[in-house]
């Protein structure tokens, strides 16, 4: 073989529908040697790992640019089968094992060998019968060449939630032909001597000549492993470094530094030390799929804007679902002096606490009904707003007039782009969508409003409406809002005060004044 | 945490776990007695009819293998095995070598409903058990039409002991006289007053052996990797759809011939009616044995249909003991039928959301463990 690197990445580029997401992507990747890949949620490392492993979103939304080299030949993987026969395996993030099936069989599953039977010469061979003692063999290697045991004969459902990593990796390590793994934050679930147990193991591949790509929001262990280091930002390779010539706070600094704006932001910040609290938490934990809340102690003061930021998976979005009762939660939550029962959406309603979604589309709107019904229902159901009595009360008539009129004033106030109040709100855009969410939880005039990733998915200008909305409402009407979202400079420019998640705990609280890396750190702090 | 259970608490996970057995043999413990059957004449009963039913119930576990749960839709292969048995008694083929015939015409009707079937079921993932549920009752439809208006116009039909005198469709019943129980009697057994039907027995043997061997191989491994989880299956390169259509071809081609062994034993078909019930009965007993919509083994077919025939025989002559009405039992036997299903379906919805409450818990008693660490501070 020539000297050429085992993996070569040209100007890789790539756009989801006009919004570039990767730009210039330069990597060089030898024989045997560790990269460790950080950068914040969005910064365009998965897009990057899926162009590599040919997978299928990255054709169905018009392929990417720039070359791909292995061993200094151009390929293009059409589908994740062709890059696994090329030999390169990657461990995602979430399971990808059959719950019944020991780990032999997960490992070696659908490459099982088998022996030929009569039967199968007729019948042809997926009537060939298993072969138990070969499949042992063969998966008994694989975890040898990975160096941590684990017991091959438990089933994936009985195993500690690390051992279900470590039987992912021994699977990608069965294949012959593997010689690049990718490993997209495999340390995100195992304990501490496990995560130790990992590193070994990735310094054991190493020294076999794979090469491995390792992402981790966990930047010791990328110091501690890895050969070089690639830090992406916004879709482009900020930096390249030998690993040795990088410490955690340059990589840190790297990851979450944005070149200007940085000093725009924080002015508005005030400081509420005298306030109130008028919500606190205790001991939350939310059973919410992917943003799981560990246990959070959490004081919210009167009429600020407290910011809720964190990486994502971490359980940022996990708190306002617990506590607004959408997914199971436990633990105690305060307002005002009074408990709020939890796993109960309707009594938080009640209790005078709005919720603008993250789901804008599944829990936040009636798409096929009008803007008017949009805006009016919730206070309709909840608090018997804009509804007359007739017949002494007997029947109650909804009051078109009065909900028409609060719509137009907050089509108004939110310059919210419709042909009228009439129309339906799936016809709306997404930014104009996100408007009509926070006027309905406007028009039910809480005391205290969630909201949730209110700028996902919508364009810079609307960005700025949404935000100044929130801020208006919170000054004129002294309500106080909290606000999750995974925008730093978003949380910094509004918020007073921004609360950091890590680890599915509340890694610290800080003034919005405080400087980028000093949250960046926090954010990467339990990292779990 | 296993281990410091109780015996009690094991006990009642026991007892929860298999409610539904616990409780038909709790009532066949009490009916048993009151309906004075002798022990002989029960036991000659129960083989019998253990014969006629086994192979038909074994159907059923291929499918739930495969995660797509109870099989409703085996009633089309039952179909098959009737229209088969219609022409060869048409053809006047009668005992070893008509069961035989009949068995290699059924095949090729039966997988052509089990691809029409299976197709169909790909469709509807996630909901199989109702699709394949209105299916059958669908295909009766197509069945009647085929029987009651093709055969004798269309159809060659000529035998007039088959034939409805009009000139077509197929009499209401079609007499199997002539190769009534033949199976049953070919190398049949006496032991103390009781006639063990040794071929049948055999057959249904030989199709256990299938059925454990089949588990073992590539196929077999397959389909429960696409049982247990579609997505992770078809990302290791398997044909999630093909794997699912093969189990459904199987089942449907083994209830053809289950339902072949089940009509030579009976001596007739009740042209209209014979398998519409078939479904309802065989999935019932196999949950009466135990099995649940993701999980059934061989132990459950035996047990549920010694269990669910045993109160099936006993229930008719109980009821008339307890109430001097005997048409009591009779409603009893069809009302633990459905209440059987409902059950089971019940407690499968039940399982899989205790199961997805078990993260929320063990969040809870970290979240415990944190505060009693603080207050020991």
């Amino acid at each position: 073989m020539s000297n050429a690197p085992l993996l070569e990445m040209r100007n890789i580029r790539k756009d989801f529908f006009g919004n570039q997401v990767l730009e210039d992507i330069n990597l060089t990747l030898h024989e045997g040697e560790v990269l460790g890949l950080c950068g914040e949620n969005g910064a365009g490392k998965s897009t990057l790992m899926k162009i590599l492993f040919g997978m299928d979103v990255i054709r169905e939304t018009g392929g990417y640019g720039g070359d791909i080299l292995i061993n200094g030949e151009k390929v293009e993987f059409a589908t994740p089968f062709d890059a696994l026969a090329a030999g390169i395996g990657m461990v995602h993030q979430e399971f990808s094992l059959i719950p019944g099936f020991t780990a032999t069989e997960n490992i070696l599953l659908n490459r099982e060998p088998t022996k030929h039977s009569v039967l199968s010469e007729v019948f042809g061979s997926r009537l060939d019968t298993l072969n138990n003692r070969e499949m042992a063999s063969r998966s008994d290697t694989a975890i040898e060449k990975m160096g941590v045991r684990i017991d091959a004969d438990m089933t994936i459902n009985s195993m500690p939630v690390g051992h279900k990593q470590f039987t992912e990796i021994a699977r990608e390590l069965s294949k012959e032909q593997l010689r690049l793994l990718i490993l997209d934050e495999p340390t995100a679930v195992l304990t501490e001597k496990e995560a130790e147990a990992l590193l070994e193991s990735i310094r054991g591949m190493s020294k076999r000549g794979i090469a491995i790509i390792f992402i981790t929001h966990r930047l010791h262990e990328i110091l501690s492993v890895c050969g070089k280091v690639v830090v992406m930002r916004d879709g482009h390779v900020v930096s390249d470094v030998p690993a040795a010539d990088t410490t955690v706070e340059e990589i840190t600094r790297q990851m979450v530094g944005r070149s200007v704006e940085t000093g725009a932001a924080a002015q508005e910040a005030r400081s509420l030390d005298g306030a109130r609290t008028i919500m606190s938490i205790r001991k939350l934990w939310v059973d919410m799929p992917g943003e799981l809340v560990r246990c959070v102690d959490l004081d919210v003061r009167e009429g600020e804007i407290l910011g809720i930021g964190g990486l994502a998976g971490q359980g940022k979005l996990g708190i306002p679902n617990g506590i607004m009762g959408l997914y199971e939660a436990g633990g105690s939550v305060t307002l005002d002096g009074k408990d709020i029962p939890l796993n109960s959406p309707r009594k938080c309603l009640d209790a005078s606490l709005a919720f603008v979604s993250e789901d804008r589309r599944g829990v936040g709107l009636l798409l096929d009904e009008s803007l008017e019904w949009n805006v009016a229902f919730p206070a309709m159901q909840v608090q018997n707003k804009f509804l007359k009595p007739l017949l002494g009360g007997l029947v109650k008539w909804r009051d078109e007039k009065a909900i028409r009129a609060v719509t137009e004033k907050y089509v108004e106030e939110l310059a919210i782009k419709c042909t009228g109040t009439r129309q339906k709100a799936k016809e709306l855009s997404g930014g104009n969508q996100q408007k009509i969410c926070l006027a309905k939880a406007f028009a039910l005039e809480p005391k205290f409003l969630f909201v949730s990733e209110p700028t996902r998915g919508i364009d810079v200008g609307a960005k700025a409406l949404v935000l100044e909305a929130l801020r208006k409402f919170n000054r004129e009407s002294g309500v106080t809002v909290v606000m999750i979202s995974s925008e730093l400079e978003e949380l910094r420019s509004v918020c007073d005060r921004i609360a950091i998640v890590s680890g599915g705990r509340i890694s610290g609280v800080l003034p919005a004044s405080a400087s980028s890396e000093e949250l960046g750190m926090l954010m990467v702090s339990q990292v779990v | 945490m296993e281990e410091n259970k109780g015996f009690g608490a094991k006990a009642l996970e026991f007892v929860r776990n298999n409610i539904v057995p616990i409780l038909f043999i709790l009532i066949c413990a009490f009916c048993i007695p009151l309906s004075g059957f002798s022990p002989a004449y029960l036991i000659n009963e129960i083989v019998t009819r253990m014969g006629r039913n086994i192979f038909l119930i074994l159907c059923l576990l291929i499918p739930i293998m495969a995660g797509m749960g109870l099989n409703f839709a085996m009633t089309l292969g039952a179909m098959a095995g009737e229209i088969a048995l219609i022409f060869v008694s048409d053809w006047q083929i009668w005992g070893i070598p008509g069961v035989v015939l009949a068995m290699i015409l059924q095949i090729p009707f039966s997988i052509l409903l089990g691809l029409l079937c299976g197709s169909i079921l790909n469709h509807s993932k996630g909901r199989e058990m109702i699709t394949s549920y209105i299916i059958s009752f669908f295909m009766t439809g197509v069945y009647q039409l085929v029987v009651l208006y093709m055969m004798g116009s269309i159809i060659p039909i000529k035998h007039f002991s088959v034939k409805l005198p009009r000139g077509y469709g197929i009499r209401n019943t079609v007499s199997l006289l002539n190769m009534r129980q033949c199976l049953d009697n070919l190398l049949a057994v006496n032991i103390g007053g009781v006639k063990v039907p040794v071929l049948t027995f055999l057959i249904i043997g030989v199709l256990c052996l299938f059925i454990l061997w089949f588990r073992k191989t590539k196929l077999g491994q397959d389909m429960r990797a696409v049982g247990q989880d579609m997505e992770v299956a078809r990302d290791a390169g398997i044909n999630v759809e093909r794997t699912r259509l093969i189990s459904i071809v199987i089942s449907t081609v083994m209830a053809g011939f289950g339902m072949i062994i089940y009509l030579q034993n009976m001596g007739n078909i009740s042209t209209y009616s014979s398998h519409s019930q078939i479904g309802m009965f065989c999935i019932a007993a196999l949950l009466v044995g135990g099995a649940s919509v993701d999980k059934a083994s061989i132990g459950n077919v035996f047990l549920g249909v010694i269990l669910f025939h045993t109160m099936f025989i006993v229930a008719p002559k109980a009821g008339a003991a307890i109430t001097g009405d005997s048409m009591i039992g009779e409603y009893f036997r069809v009302f633990c039928s459905y209440g059987v299903i409902t059950i089971a379906l019940v407690m499968y919805e039940t399982k899989k959301r205790r199961n997805k409450s078990r993260t929320a818990q063990e969040l809870a008693r970290a979240a415990a463990e944190e505060a009693a660490k603080e207050a020991a501070k």
